[in-house]
């Protein structure tokens, strides 16, 4: 165990070197501003994609302007050709959900303040800590690759099914070196992953500073901690599979080619594999990915509601709770990808009843974030109107999984837009709200800057109202038949619903143009904003304790003591509501001072 | 800043009911035996949810509304019950409600896929390659011929891969590329793929089943109402997945009868 005595740290010399400063550091918290800045231009790739995907799908003969320099085989005249689609659309959802959604809740956020709520100077192994960024950053890297070869990017999806992911060039255009790519991508990032969670699981176990025992540590930790045993599991079969399917094209291998495959024309030189084993490989990382992505910002929304209601939530504990079932039933429930994959029928129901039972630890944790507003002292500011937000896509994307956790339902919906505007909304838009969130909160800690609030504001609006514009309309267009992973709508019965989609596009660039505004917003006030005060939110976790920006060992070489519990607001007689967690004076005598 | 909240969620709640109150876009009417009870499921699943999303929302608007940027002197309350009222709430009235759903919803799964089909159900073989479906019915003989993979050659129209020179099970199989069946029959699809995934969606019909590689999967279906359906491939199975299509026919028998007799005379 970590010697917690208050002296026990040492005062480590910060480097000076640029290289080990900024590129090649240990520190914990450039980690988690690279992983940010990671997401950050990932998130912007990404978006761009989805703008060109929205447009061709909204006005399939335009002629994007500037495409054929970008993509000159995938857009002969600027008009993207089908499989130009599906490699955009398979790079979009790879980005998204891997460099993005993985990245900037758990690593980014994570990296920077797990050590310093658990009152640590750095993570537990730092030098590992640098590797998986840099491991994490040669995988983004090896993806982007895949623009650059002469097929392009892989076009099987994000899910990468085979054999279609299998098989090689003979399936389409992309699906060589480009599926190669996307597999080895993919590979390297769950290593980086697995890196990255050793420190957080220790961290959390072993780091923590006297006085912090597992009930005192703020939700974000609890978070952060259980989206890292996610993720030790979850990559750890996802890498496995990853490297299988490099086998099956460069070793001629068939773990997931059965026999007797003919295309084109051509008998396929492959035998026994299975093309099952590939989506339950999958989606058993698959599902628990939709936890990594949303649980760190549960953490992040309680967080940074309970400092902005002014008081505790009403029960701390059922939110620990919540997201510990959470995390339990993530990998009871994945068959529920596959109801329709010809699995046997009666698994279906096995995966159906504990999909359900999900909603119950997650009205929970709405019902406690709802309860504790009653009677609150709500401050709106950029970052509680993010907070807000969140509950309310999740709400809305979290319900529609009533319908998706029943097989019988799943056979109208399954691969219709009803489950893209689904995972959307419960998946991209609630964890993007939650970064969003933090990021508000978190700037002038990090930077020692206020980030601007009007623009902020002026952020969000465009933010709440455009996603609800976009992806609300996905679930209409679904139930009414509309099946995704289509470039066109080409035939007499989804032609009539092409007006909602050309709504979409529309409700898409609009919001995607506004994420430029936070952009400028980020890039401004880091170098011009107002000065942050240390604890602007009047919040009472240990990162509020220490100056911003945080110095190079978060403490000054002397690691704190925690005396309270992590959310001591409503403290009457306390000089404002509140008292820090490692304020020595006790609670009673605080109110009895008065 | 709390009131506008307020106010856009509400507004957005209701707009966003309002297509479902309105029954704006609905899937095509059902023309199958089986789809009544995914049809009810699928109403009565969108009354819990719609009643749950509006009510989370509303109250999550009124909340804000009420207890944002309050005066400083006023004291925090404390919702009338705390957690334990509310948890309570969400594993007793939502739990039993949601599970319920399920348990009770899985009739509808099991009508389809825990019940053979019939004796009499009229078999046919469904194909998926890219980017097209063929069928194969088995003639006056009731059987189909083996399938030999080497011998797919999609140039020479053998689709599926037939020896109809030694086979003689495969001398009567007439392959088409359309799907035509008698009405109020039942019919027994036995789906294989030749080379990637691929999916089995027809909207009226109420059925969707992916076909697997390497794997021979079945349904058996029963179309009520004549007319002429979009098959669609739902898996993604390539640059031409978009426009992987082809069609059911629901007939009359003697109208199936004539269209299978010109179908063999053209093999």
């Amino acid at each position: 165990m970590h010697d917690k005595s208050a002296h026990a740290a040492r005062h480590r010399v910060p480097p000076t070197g640029f290289i080990r400063k900024y590129i090649f550091s240990t520190d914990h918290k450039v980690i988690g501003e690279q992983y940010y800045g990671l997401a950050l231009a990932a998130v912007f790739i990404g978006m761009v994609l989805s703008w060109i995907m929205r447009i061709h799908l909204a006005w399939p003969a335009a002629a994007i302007p500037g495409m054929q320099l970008l993509f000159k085989n995938g857009a002969p005249g600027g008009v993207l050709t089908p499989e130009y689609y599906l490699q955009l659309m398979t790079m979009h959802g790879t980005i998204m959900v891997f460099f993005v959604l993985t990245t900037a809740p758990l690593a980014g956020f994570g990296n920077y303040f797990l050590p310093i709520q658990v009152g640590a100077e750095d993570m537990p192994f730092p030098r590992l800590n640098m590797l998986s960024f840099w491991v994490t950053f040669g995988a983004f890297l090896v993806a982007i690759a895949a623009f650059f070869v002469p097929q392009g990017p892989p076009l099987s999806g994000w899910t990468a099914y085979a054999p279609l992911s299998a098989l090689g060039e003979v399936a389409g255009p992309g699906q060589g070196t480009g599926q190669v790519l996307w597999a080895v991508s993919i590979a390297i990032f769950c290593v980086g992953q697995l890196l990255g969670t050793l420190n957080f699981i220790s961290a959390t176990l072993d780091m923590r500073c006297q006085g912090m025992g597992l009930m005192r540590l703020p939700l974000t930790v609890w978070a952060w901690f259980i989206t890292a045993c996610i993720s030790l599991t979850a990559f750890a079969v996802l890498m496995p599979a990853c490297i299988l399917l490099v086998l099956d094209h460069v070793a001629g291998t068939s773990f997931f080619v059965p026999s007797n495959l003919v295309v084109n024309d051509q008998l396929q030189p492959h035998a026994g594999g299975s093309t099952l084993l590939w989506q339950h490989l999958f989606w058993f990382f698959g599902h628990p990915e939709v936890y990594i992505a949303i649980v760190p910002a549960m953490g992040i929304v309680s967080h940074v509601l309970i400092t902005n209601m002014r008081r505790p939530l009403l029960s701390h504990k059922a939110i620990i709770y919540s997201m510990v079932a959470i995390a339990f039933l993530s990998y009871m429930v994945y068959g529920h990808h596959m109801f329709v994959s010809g699995m046997n029928p009666y698994s279906s129901i096995a995966f159906s009843l504990p999909t359900l039972a999900i909603t119950i630890p997650s009205t929970i944790m709405v019902l406690i974030w709802i309860g504790s507003l009653y009677g609150s002292k709500l401050r709106i500011n950029t970052a509680s109107l993010f907070a807000l937000g969140f509950i309310s896509m999740f709400v809305s994307g979290g319900i529609t999984g009533f319908f998706l956790a029943q097989p019988s339902l799943d056979i109208m919906l399954h691969a219709t837009y009803f489950v893209v505007g689904h995972f959307h909304l419960v998946m991209a838009v609630a964890a993007l709200f939650g970064i969003f969130a933090g990021t508000y909160f978190w700037f002038p800690k990090v930077t020692g800057r206020m980030m601007n609030e009007t623009l902020g504001k002026v952020h969000f609006w465009f933010t709440f109202v455009g996603a609800y514009c976009i992806f609300m309309p996905f679930h209409y267009l679904g139930m009414a038949g509309n099946v995704r992973r289509y470039q066109a709508f080409v035939d007499d019965f989804m032609a009539p619903l092409m007006p909602v989609h050309k709504f979409i596009t529309i409700a898409a660039l609009i919001t995607g143009a506004a994420q430029l505004i936070f952009l400028y917003n980020l890039i401004h006030s880091r170098f011009w904003g107002e000065l942050a005060p240390q604890n602007p939110w009047e919040g009472t976790s240990l990162e509020w304790s220490i100056p911003s920006p945080p110095p190079f060992d978060n403490f000054a070489g002397k690691l704190p003591v925690v005396y309270h519990d992590p959310y001591q607001y409503d403290i009457e007689g306390a000089t404002n509501d509140y008292v820090m967690q490692d304020s020595p004076a006790s609670i009673n005598s605080v109110r009895g001072e008065k | 800043m709390g009131k506008v909240f307020a106010a856009t969620l509400i507004v957005i709640a209701l707009a966003s009911a309002m297509p479902i109150i309105l029954h704006t876009w609905e899937p095509p009417a059902d023309i199958s035996t089986h789809g009544r009870l995914i049809d009810e499921q699928m109403s009565e699943t969108m009354a819990e949810a719609g009643v749950a999303f509006l009510a989370a929302q509303l109250i999550l608007a009124w909340l804000v509304w009420r207890f944002s940027n309050r005066p400083k002197n006023e004291k925090i309350q404390h919702f009338p019950g705390g957690a334990r009222g509310l948890v309570a709430a969400a594993v007793i009235v939502v739990g039993i409600e949601v599970m319920a759903l399920g348990i009770f919803g899985a009739k509808a799964w099991a009508a389809i896929y825990f019940t053979p089909p019939s004796a009499n159900a009229l078999p046919i073989q469904a194909q998926a390659g890219q980017f097209a479906f063929y069928f194969r019915y088995p003639g006056a003989d009731g059987k189909f011929g083996p399938i030999h993979p080497e011998m797919v050659n999609e140039g020479n129209l053998n689709f599926f891969g037939l020896d109809t020179t030694h086979d003689a099970d495969s001398k009567d199989d007439i392959v088409t590329a359309e799907l035509a069946v008698p009405v109020n029959r039942e019919i027994h699809l036995l789906m294989h793929s030749k080379d990637v995934g691929h999916s089995f969606f027809i909207r009226e019909l109420r059925i969707q089943q992916d076909f697997v590689p390497g794997l021979d999967l079945a349904v058996h279906f029963t179309a009520t109402k004549p007319g002429k359906y979009e098959i669609l491939c739902t898996q993604l199975c390539g640059l031409g997945h978009y426009n992987m299509k082809a069609y059911l026919k629901v007939m009359s028998q003697s109208d199936f009868d004539n269209w299978l007799k010109q179908k063999a005379a053209l093999q």
